[in-house]
């Protein structure tokens, strides 16, 4: 259809105006607010979503995910399969095909070897890229012609689809970025700032952690879109602002991830002006159960190191947690529409999760039983149950947030009545999630017995994120601290089962492995999982053509929006 | 010998002294209004939760909680016959369905004490060093220069790292809870006595050339004397003024900091705190902002008027009047 | 009084350097890490190839050494650079911010305007009231006015900007729909429209921010004033048959000064400084803003620039304070 309105030239584009489309920038100006305010338009310096996702207005990748999670070509002709023929018999090989007559926003032929020089740019050892993990596996990226990319993978790699796919690997200008390379891409500020790219937009005036100006982009591919002549991407403030910028005043038409409470969010949509509207990824909020001895009086090279602890390795206590929680409830409180109940690790795609029975419903009692029958009671009268003279007393650290806060508080009280006795940290953000190993207040290291927070993948395919629950993965000090198994939850069994994923290929049986990991962590006491999470972002009602996207950057069809007269 | 002497007659005399105060202090009608204001805030929140018994952090069970949750204090039934409310929350409740009565009341006796104290201990470093540097001349630089270098320092990396050195050391001490009073109050003083010892120290450069001060000094009065009976009375009214402006400011930083996560634990109230987490829902519930920034303002301007009248009452020109 | 100036001047150099390596061990020594914002799906050691190509892995003094060299020795020359258009900067490095891989001066410069803007006209105008507030208060001491002006400012400097900010945009934004809720900083003045849509878009967050100015100077000139109108030289200056207006004006005021040019001496560094919480609430995004979100970030040199750019301003204007109090009381001597 685009193609067509292309080849038809002008006349056709006029007479198609009064319907639906419009002619380039015949909306005016469209108003974006992210209340985390981008520093950098390079995605491959950053890794921030606020960077990411201003970033895919102006460079874009081969292939992304749509809204339904599915690939979809992008500047590529097609997405290469096995079935026709883009991916290799052995699975060691993807080969790309470019769609012809794409021009840069400077008016240069897009071709192959930019491809080429974006995964250079990214590999070289000093570069100190940010999506290094895009391009694992590779050994060679070659260009047999100006539209063509094979990209070789040192083992068969049955998910391919890491290098050129995805807001987070999208594709650079080899002219402009020639002299980046390495050590010197950081001293690229006019680069970084300004990248030339094959998207709608191109950046006018940037800000860094202020606000982007940007206007069409004369060359883009579709001579109709888009839309909006202008634009305005401002950052900064907090989500509540953000939320009534859009609902409230009508300043601005989009506002990005709205992490307020479901009762605050419909205030704001009363006012009439804008809409929330929310996606489901991976994401998942979660409780990690601390799967070593994290007791103060241990010294630094054992405390969260040395197995196991004293009372959260006994299933009766875990199961126990878990069923005295109320997860209907906390949706409720703490994410409305934004939230599901879920005890799934990976409660999306739909192939990889799994049902647990008991999962919605509180049962205090049964949680009370369970842990009589297992010999926990309370042997000192003092309402607090002891296993093996140890009382359940659990220190419950999570990051500092107004929905966590009352999580927290909520599960504090239920947790009491059947006899545990929680204490509540609240750690700052920047601190929480940073990985320094000097601090003693990180997710880490993990001086707490349990602690709460959100986790997700990229992309639809769990592998890796599944690789979070290997033995080896676990912090310590040998490590600096750097590990992505934070719980250390660590099983033989699971080990051989993450190798056994890594080298299957077909579909139904990667399915099959992933739900059983899945499962052994959830009930082997890996965590407690609360909510799946979803994304709440709000549109102004006059701005048309927004579709939430929780696989790719959200401002991914940002070319198709429009205003609605 | 001749030394009790003295101090008897000392005694003697500032006893009349505080008596004269007293009744100076009492005619002063704002300072009355104020004492009685702040004794019945510092009452309502010591002993109104032995009367008042709803506990501020307990939830109710589910199906309850759902039920008791948002609640308008009593007074919205005068003008809207369909409000959610309860005798038996008589200012509401939160989105938790906690007592919204019993939160204000627990959260001012932390927001007071921490605000107290912090600000007698940045008063007190304020004025002894102002005190020093202005009056001892080879102490002047040095202090000063110091006072620069912690005008200079920028407060959040400086609580971080505080909290990475002592929070430990002092939860052992002083329990979880007292060792967050500690080291919330010894943060906050620490950091906020500057622009006190800048003033007096202004004062006191000034006040030293003055012809009583010289007078003293040429009869050979040390320097220790001069300070007590001739420097600081007259420096009372700055330094009354940073008192109060420092409660104020104390209560604020106490929630920015267990905001942030180096204070007292999420579920514990304070008067900042509960201001703080109220703010997103200020259209629909207004009382939860209302009520905390009314408590910090009356107690603020309770203490600036008892601050008038100590000041007006301290000053024997005023006093004779 | 000169030599006392230009000794102070001669003293501030050891003293800025002592205080830069004092806030550059604290930074050093409080614990985060750059890559906090880069989302967990990144992993650990993607994230350590990251920081070791922004230098974290030399060792404290060579990265201190980098930054003075950097701040002292490359800026300046970047800086004749644009005035006169020379090129002795090429190729140098100047300091760079970790976050945004752009050197951290040309940021300054861009945020300074809307800073100035709204923290120094808030300034101005929180000062421009206060005085004759804090005069007349003290003047007519508890008259009606005087307990009016008590209430107002005590309330004023008891409700958080956090608060009082959200609460003037609910009102004004959002209700009356008066003024914007969000600051453009883009918006440039080059006709009169232009300086009313300016003026309509800094009026809030200039209220909010006059208002604790005003509270806090106007109790400051009161009390100083009290505790001059009752000295024994204003009786003799009224006995002489001076003007009441004489009397108060010159003599009580200018005797009063010493602690309100104490306090405005350490506000004019906190105009640079910006106003962390009202710069958030209305999304001005000046040195504010840009100074927690760098720290929030552990933007190492950001933070340290910025915050000894201000700890310049600081012993600057401590030394200004000093020197007018000489010549407010001409008795004070330093010497």
């Amino acid at each position: 259809m685009n193609l067509k309105a292309t080849l038809l030239g002008a006349a056709a584009a006029f007479a198609m105006a009064p319907m639906a489309m419009a002619e380039r920038g015949a909306d005016g100006h469209v108003n974006i607010i992210y209340w985390q305010a981008p520093s950098i338009l390079n995605p491959f310096l950053s890794g921030g979503t606020k960077d990411i996702e201003s970033a895919s207005l102006i460079i874009e990748p081969l292939a992304r995910y749509d809204e339904t999670g599915t690939l979809v070509p992008w500047l590529a002709e097609e997405v290469p399969t096995v079935e026709n023929g883009g991916v290799s018999e052995d699975l060691t090989s993807i080969t790309w095909k470019l769609k012809p007559g794409i021009l840069w926003s400077d008016g240069t032929p897009f071709t192959s070897a930019d491809v080429k020089f974006t995964a250079d740019y990214c590999m070289h050892p000093e570069g100190g890229c940010a999506q290094l993990t895009k391009f694992e596996g590779v050994t060679s990226v070659e260009t047999p012609d100006e539209l063509t990319v094979v990209v070789t993978f040192d083992k068969p790699t049955p998910f391919p689809y890491g290098p050129f796919v995805g807001g987070e690997s999208p594709i650079l200008q080899a002219a402009q970025f020639a002299n980046c390379m390495g050590a010197k891409a950081p001293e690229c500020t006019e680069q970084n700032f300004n990248p030339i790219g094959t998207g709608p937009f191109v950046v006018t005036d940037f800000r860094p952690n202020d606000v982007i100006s940007m206007e069409a982009n004369p060359n883009y591919r579709d001579p109709n879109k888009p839309a909006f002549a202008t634009l305005t991407f401002k950052g900064g403030g907090d989500a509540t602002a953000a939320g009534r910028a859009v609902m409230e005043t009508g300043e601005f038409d989009y506002a990005w991830n709205l992490q307020l409470a479901p009762d605050v969010i419909a205030g704001m949509e009363a006012a009439g002006k804008g809409t929330a509207v929310a996606g489901f990824g991976p994401l998942l909020e979660r409780i990690m159960l601390n799967n070593t001895n994290p007791d103060p009086a241990l010294g630094p090279d054992e405390r969260s190191v040395v197995r196991p602890h004293p009372f959260l390795s006994d299933p009766a206590v875990y199961k126990a947690m878990s069923m005295a929680i109320d997860r209907p409830l906390l949706v409720e409180v703490g994410y409305g529409k934004a939230g599901r109940v879920s005890c799934s690790w990976v409660p999306a795609p739909a192939a990889y999760a799994i049902e647990v029975e008991g999962c919605d419903v509180q049962d205090i009692a049964g949680a009370n039983a369970l842990l009589d029958e297992a010999g926990i009671v309370d042997t000192d009268g003092d309402g607090i149950r002891e296993k093996d003279g140890v009382p359940l007393k659990v220190l419950y650290q999570t990051s500092t947030n107004a929905v966590r806060q009352d999580f927290q508080a909520l599960i504090k009280q239920w947790w009491s009545e059947i006899g545990i006795d929680t204490e509540l940290r609240n750690i700052n953000a920047s601190v929480f999630f940073g990985g320094d190993p000097g601090s003693p207040d990180t997710f880490q290291k993990f001086y707490a017995d349990v602690e709460m927070y959100a986790n997700t993948f990229n992309g639809t395919d769990p592998q890796t994120y599944l690789g979070n629950a290997l033995c080896d993965k676990a912090p310590s000090p040998a490590n600096q601290w750097q590990g992505e198994n934070i719980s250390r939850f660590c099983s033989e069994e699971y080990d051989a089962l993450h190798a056994k994923l890594a080298t299957t290929a077909n579909a139904e049986e990667r399915a099959e492995i992933a739900k059983k990991l899945n499962r052994m962590v959830v009930e082997g006491g890996g965590m407690i999982p609360l909510v799946h999470r979803g994304r709440l972002s709000a549109h102004a009602n006059s701005l048309g053509g927004v579709k939430l996207n929780v696989w790719d950057s959200e401002l991914w069809n940002v070319a198709d929006w429009y205003r609605i007269k | 010998m001749t030394d009790t002497v003295q101090h008897v007659e000392q005694t003697e005399a500032s006893r009349s002294q505080w008596w004269d105060v007293w009744d100076q202090f009492k005619s002063h009608r704002g300072a009355l209004v104020g004492l009685v204001i702040f004794a019945i805030i510092v009452f309502g929140v010591t002993l109104g939760p032995f009367i008042w018994r709803a506990d501020p952090q307990a939830i109710p069970p589910v199906v309850e909680m759902i039920k008791q949750r948002d609640y308008r204090p009593i007074y919205t039934a005068l003008w809207d016959s369909g409000a959610k409310v309860s005798w038996a929350n008589p200012l509401g409740t939160d989105n938790l369905a906690r007592d919204n009565l019993a939160r204000l009341m627990y959260g001012g006796r932390v927001s007071i004490a921490v605000g107290l104290t912090a600000m007698v201990l940045s008063i007190v470093l304020g004025t002894a060093i102002g005190v020093v540097a202005g009056y001892f001349r080879k102490f002047d630089g040095p202090l000063m220069r110091t006072t620069d270098l912690f005008l200079a320092l920028p407060l959040l990396p400086l609580i971080l790292v505080a909290s990475l050195l002592f929070r430990e050391p002092l939860s052992a001490m002083f329990g979880v809870e007292g060792g967050t009073f500690a080291l919330i109050v010894a943060l906050i003083g620490i950091t906020s006595w500057m622009q006190t010892a800048r003033i007096v120290r202004g004062d006191v450069l000034a006040l030293k050339e003055r012809e009583f001060v010289l007078a003293a000094r040429s009869i050979g009065t040390p320097a220790r004397r001069i300070i007590t009976n001739h420097i600081l009375p007259n420096i009372m009214s700055p330094i009354m003024v940073s008192a109060t402006l420092g409660i104020a400011s104390s209560i604020i930083t106490e929630s920015a900091l267990s905001f942030l996560g180096f204070g007292f634990p999420p579920d514990f109230p304070t008067w900042g705190r509960l201001l703080n987490d109220s703010v997103d829902r200020m259209v629909s519930y207004p009382e939860r902002v209302i009520w905390p920034g009314l408590a910090i303002s009356l107690t603020v301007l309770s203490v600036n008027y008892i601050g008038d009248g100590l000041r007006d009452a301290l000053d024997p020109r005023i006093r004779g009047r | 009084m000169l030599t006392f100036t230009i000794r102070r001047l001669i003293l501030a150099i050891p003293t800025l350097l002592f205080i830069s390596l004092v806030i550059f061990l604290l930074l050093q020594l409080a614990p985060g890490d750059p890559m906090a914002q880069v989302p967990l799906t990144v992993p650990p050691e993607v994230k350590e190839k990251m920081r070791q190509a922004l230098g974290l892995g030399q060792p404290v003094y060579v990265q201190y050494w980098k930054w003075i060299v950097q701040f002292f020795w490359i800026e300046p020359q970047v800086l004749i650079d644009n005035i006169f258009g020379t090129s002795l900067t090429e190729g140098k490095l100047r300091v760079i911010s970790w976050q945004t891989r752009s050197p951290v001066m040309d940021i300054v410069y861009q945020r300074l305007p809307q800073t100035l803007w709204v923290v120094g006209v808030a300034y101005l105008v929180g000062i421009l009231i206060a005085l004759p507030i804090g005069i007349y208060s003290a003047y007519r001491q508890y008259s009606v006015f005087d307990n009016a002006g008590t209430f107002v400012t005590m309330v004023g400097f008891s409700v958080p900007p956090f608060f009082s900010g959200v609460l003037v945009i609910v009102i004004f934004a959002v209700n009356l729909g008066w003024f914007p809720s969000i600051y453009d900083t883009t918006h440039k003045v080059t006709d009169w429209a232009s300086f009313k849509v300016q003026l309509n878009q800094m009026f809030l967050p200039v209220m909010v921010l006059a208002l604790q100015i005003t509270s806090q100077i106007s109790r400051f000139m009161r009390a100083s004033m009290l505790d001059n109108l009752n000295q024994d030289y204003v009786r003799t200056a009224r006995a002489k048959g001076l003007s009441e207006w004489t009397v108060v004006m010159t003599h009580v005021l200018r005797n009063s000064m010493i602690p309100v040019v104490t306090v405005i001496a350490l506000g004019i560094p906190s105009i640079f400084g910006g106003a962390i919480i009202t710069e958030q609430v209305f999304k001005v995004n000046g040195i504010g803003q840009l100074l927690i979100t760098s720290i929030q970030a552990n933007d190492l040199p950001m933070v340290q620039t910025l915050t000894f750019i201000f700890a310049v301003l600081i012993v600057l204007f401590n030394l200004v304070a000093d020197v007018l109090y000489g010549i407010l009381d001409p008795r004070i001597r330093y010497d």
